[in-house]
């Protein structure tokens, strides 16, 4: 069988490469043959997965590098954005309360959320000093 | 890398802060500056503009989830107008529409701010 495409970028760990990044994956997802609203919640999931790579596994440390993989197998797309900082830890992850977080003048925290709600399936690994998050839409 | 503008208008005593771009977190920082500054200038009847917000991440969400509770307190309000269809998903996603008040037209929004006095 036919190995399944994939294409790799790899960026600095700034917050100035997440359009990059962004336009790197949704130009993918239209290639795919999704549509404009399935390709703007792909490239809010990308933005999101990244921002907390830069922010929490790095601590705004840009010269770090984050690793992005798309690829597409059969009906699914995904995308994996891998990074070597802190482990994010899903199993203490609780759904936020935004009107609370709105109370607590809380600076977001919904990202993790927002992915999920935006793909059809979310998953963490962890391989080789490697954190994962790997993202998938089906068409 | 993203980019994103900020400019402001005054409409009686309300401040409408026209916003375009892409709204992310290399670009909040620029959007919480500008609505600090006005808080900080005691302006707090303020209106976004979003005609040519063309993104927002949750980044961009987050300015207006940290600073509305202070703006309110002050008697006063953000409220958001004009939005494309791409962002305001992203706004009722999170289920922003029962928390802020989102006008389809800026006019909207003057009049919601003048009808309160």
């Amino acid at each position: 069988m036919a190995k399944s495409p994939t294409y790799k970028l790899e960026v600095p760990a700034s917050t100035d490469q997440l359009s990059v990044a962004r336009d790197f994956v949704c130009d993918h997802a239209r290639s795919f043959g999704f549509g404009p609203a399935e390709v703007e919640g792909i490239r809010l999931a990308v933005d999101e997965a990244m921002t907390n790579v830069i922010k929490h596994a790095y601590k705004f440390d840009d010269s770090k590098t984050v690793y992005i993989n798309v690829g597409m197998r059969s009906n699914e797309f995904w995308v994996a954005i891998q990074d070597t900082g802190d482990t994010f830890r899903i199993e203490n992850y609780q759904e936020p309360d935004v009107e609370q977080r709105i109370k607590d003048r809380k600076k977001g925290g919904v990202g993790v959320y927002l992915i999920r709600k935006l793909m059809d399936k979310v998953e963490y690994s962890q391989k080789n000093a490697h954190n994962e998050i790997k993202m998938i839409k089906k068409r | 890398m993203s980019t994103f503008q900020i400019s402001n208008r005054k409409n009686g005593d309300i401040v409408i802060l026209d916003i375009s771009g892409e709204l992310d977190a290399h670009t909040a920082p620029s959007l919480e500056e500008a609505i600090t500054g006005l808080i900080g200038q005691n302006e707090h009847r303020i209106i976004v503009n979003c005609t040519s917000l063309e993104y927002i991440s949750s980044a961009g969400l987050g300015v207006f989830m940290a600073y509305i509770e202070d703006v309110r307190e002050l008697g006063g309000d953000i409220k958001l107008a004009e939005m494309k269809p791409s962002v305001y998903n992203v706004f009722d996603l999170l289920g922003f529409p029962t928390l802020y008040d989102i006008l389809e037209k800026e006019t909207e929004a003057v009049a919601k701010f003048n009808e309160n006095d």
